[in-house]
């Protein structure tokens, strides 16, 4: 069974198959990714709308936006792959990838139109279930979140 | 490591999980780890990795399947210690 054998995605191949679109990706590249790591780099966009509300007249980007952003880097593109690796493209088809628990701090603000890098470390994965360490960098190298997070790849 | 202290030191693992603290309290062999104590299936991993860490052992993820009960984790540790 041909669908079985495991492959090696590319890091377009996994954004390609990121379930999350706009206006709810907060990816825009997959840099690398392996069986323990992965990073990627994403723009938050000026025109988002949640802006006009966080917060009227001093647009900051909601830390929950932030932390969505690790997590499709570092649970569900990470699992992408990992599951890519175990059943190739069918396996990654047949689950979707839920947020199971979070553990973050926050320490920068984010403003419209920045540019940051995220970058994650499997801690581990078993069971169906991925754990991973992740941070947010700026381009001057100044974390803005790290994140203990998990994820499920369920079948709904 | 007898039963009672593996059964001791199975529910201090599973404690934090446990969203039925009251259950918790009065967690005996027969006590459902999911529906007793309310713990997340997610969270099941968590103790597994927990168990291994604790006890010094592995545990395949076949063996995990079988652990519904605070007492089948007291079973499965204490095979794989010996």
């Amino acid at each position: 069974m041909s669908e079985a054998i495991g492959i090696r995605l590319s890091p377009a191949e996994v954004l390609d198959l990121l379930p999350q679109q706009e206006p709810f990706r907060f990816v825009d590249e997959i840099l690398s990714v392996d069986e323990d790591s992965i990073s990627a780099r994403y723009t938050f966009r000026p025109e988002a709308d949640f802006y006009r509300g966080h917060f009227p007249g001093n647009p900051v980007t909601p830390g929950v936006i932030l932390l969505e952003s690790i997590a499709q880097v570092g649970v569900v593109a990470l699992g992408i792959y990992l599951l890519a690796l175990e059943g190739g493209r069918a396996e990654v088809a047949r689950r979707v990838a839920l947020f199971a628990d979070a553990e973050v701090e926050f320490s920068g603000v984010v403003r419209p139109g920045t540019e940051v890098i995220i970058s994650a470390q499997k801690v581990f994965y078993r069971r169906g279930k991925l754990r991973s360490e992740a941070e947010m960098r700026l381009a001057d190298g100044s974390i803005v979140c790290a994140a203990t997070i998990s994820g499920m790849g369920v079948e709904l | 490591m007898t039963r009672e202290e593996i059964l001791a030191k199975v529910v201090e693992i599973v404690r934090p999980f446990a969203k039925n603290k009251d259950a918790l309290e009065t967690a005996g062999p027969e006590t459902n780890i999911l529906e007793d104590l309310k713990v997340n299936s997610a969270r099941l991993v968590d103790v597994i990795l927990e168990f291994e860490d604790e006890f010094d052992i592995e545990v395949e993820d076949e063996d995990a399947d079988s652990v519904n009960t605070i007492g089948d984790a007291v079973d499965l540790i204490e095979a794989k210690i010996g």
